[in-house]
């Protein structure tokens, strides 16, 4: 019994070390530090490339964060930090990529996409459409049609 | 009314080909990106061709003393991001020692998020191939560099122009066929 409240001190104490060693200075201005995360979203961490450097643990996102609040205490504007981050990591640092000359792909090629898929289709519904050949029915063909329509219509009736 | 044909897709090329052709490109382009040597956290750097950005950072051997890329102009030098953390730098390091003693190219290091006694204790460990370190224990200079990860090197001209980067280990490889060539013009 006691040996099983050890284990479980244990590995409940897991998670509390770790949360320990994850806390970062921040400061204790809670509206800086919503700025500062809220441009953090904006940003890649470019160490794990899917994620935000709001989202992200890596040394170097821990660096940037620093940055972005220091610059921010210093007065400048998201805009300018948001330059300053991009002269030094390029476009790709930004999360939502700006749309220009090397993102045009990115942007419009599911709308280029979705455009010839229409075009196909519309192309493939008229070929199909001149495939189909009017063949008049027979004179007999036609006597058994009526046959058949009138003793359809005659049984709904009764 | 009868439908005669069951449309264009009765095609042989129409049934078969496209779908192949279709399977081809997209099987084409994932293969490009398993190809060796692809590596997706690899950036083009923005800063070739633009002036290194200046510091002022203790040395890490003396820190009394500042290190400063004003101070090497005229000469053209290597700037190897390094960290004692750092398991790629590790490996990289042999090279480096060989490059060094070789004595072509200046190695100056950038010891980067890391702290000084494990520094110094790698270097006294594995030998020292850099010139000198500077100290940069909160990655504010290598933000300025774009580096996003050690080991990085960059390659600077006598004007203090970044000329090359290369992100990762440092191979004889890329030394004999990219840095060298290079080196050899920016020296003429």
């Amino acid at each position: 019994m006691k040996l099983i409240v050890v284990f479980l001190a244990i590995l409940f104490s897991v998670p509390v070390i770790a949360l320990a060693k994850e806390a970062r200075p921040v400061s204790d201005d809670p509206e800086l530090e919503k700025r500062v995360m809220a441009l953090s979203e904006e940003l890649r961490c470019l160490v794990c490339q899917n994620e935000t450097l709001a989202g992200s643990n890596a040394e170097l996102a821990v660096n940037l964060r620093n940055q972005i609040r220091e610059q921010m205490t210093a007065g400048k504007s998201d805009r300018e930090i948001i330059a300053f981050m991009t002269e030094r990591y390029g476009k790709f640092i930004l999360f939502r990529p700006p749309v220009d000359r090397t993102t045009y792909l990115l942007w419009f090629g599911p709308f280029i996409l979705l455009l010839a898929a229409l075009i196909f289709l519309f192309r493939y519904v008229r070929r199909r459409r001149e495939l189909i050949v009017d063949t008049p029915l027979t004179a007999a063909e036609r006597r058994r049609a009526e046959d058949l329509l009138q003793t359809e219509s005659g049984k709904t009736a009764a | 009314m009868r439908l005669v044909s069951c449309g264009p897709f009765d095609d042989l090329i129409m049934r078969y080909a496209i779908p192949l052709v279709i399977f081809l490109v997209i099987a084409g382009f994932l293969a490009s990106r398993l190809r060796d040597g692809y590596d997706p956290r690899i950036l083009p750097s923005v800063l070739i061709g633009k002036p290194a950005p200046d510091f002022q950072l203790p040395e890490l051997r003396d820190p009394t003393k500042k290190f400063s890329p004003k101070d090497l102009r005229g000469k053209v030098w290597l700037l190897n991001v390094w960290g004692a953390w750092c398991f790629g730098c590790r490996q990289e390091h042999p090279f480096l020692m060989e490059l060094s003693k070789d004595g072509t190219l200046p190695i100056y290091g950038l010891d980067w998020n890391d702290k000084r006694e494990a520094a110094l204790s790698m270097l006294a460990e594995l030998g020292d191939p850099y010139v000198l370190s500077g100290f940069d224990p909160d990655g504010r200079v290598a933000v300025d560099y774009g580096v996003t990860g050690a080991p990085e090197t960059y390659l600077i001209d006598k004007q203090g122009v970044i000329r090359y980067k290369e992100v990762g280990q440092l191979t004889p490889e890329i030394m004999q066929n990219k840095i060298l060539p290079l080196v050899r013009e920016l020296n003429k």
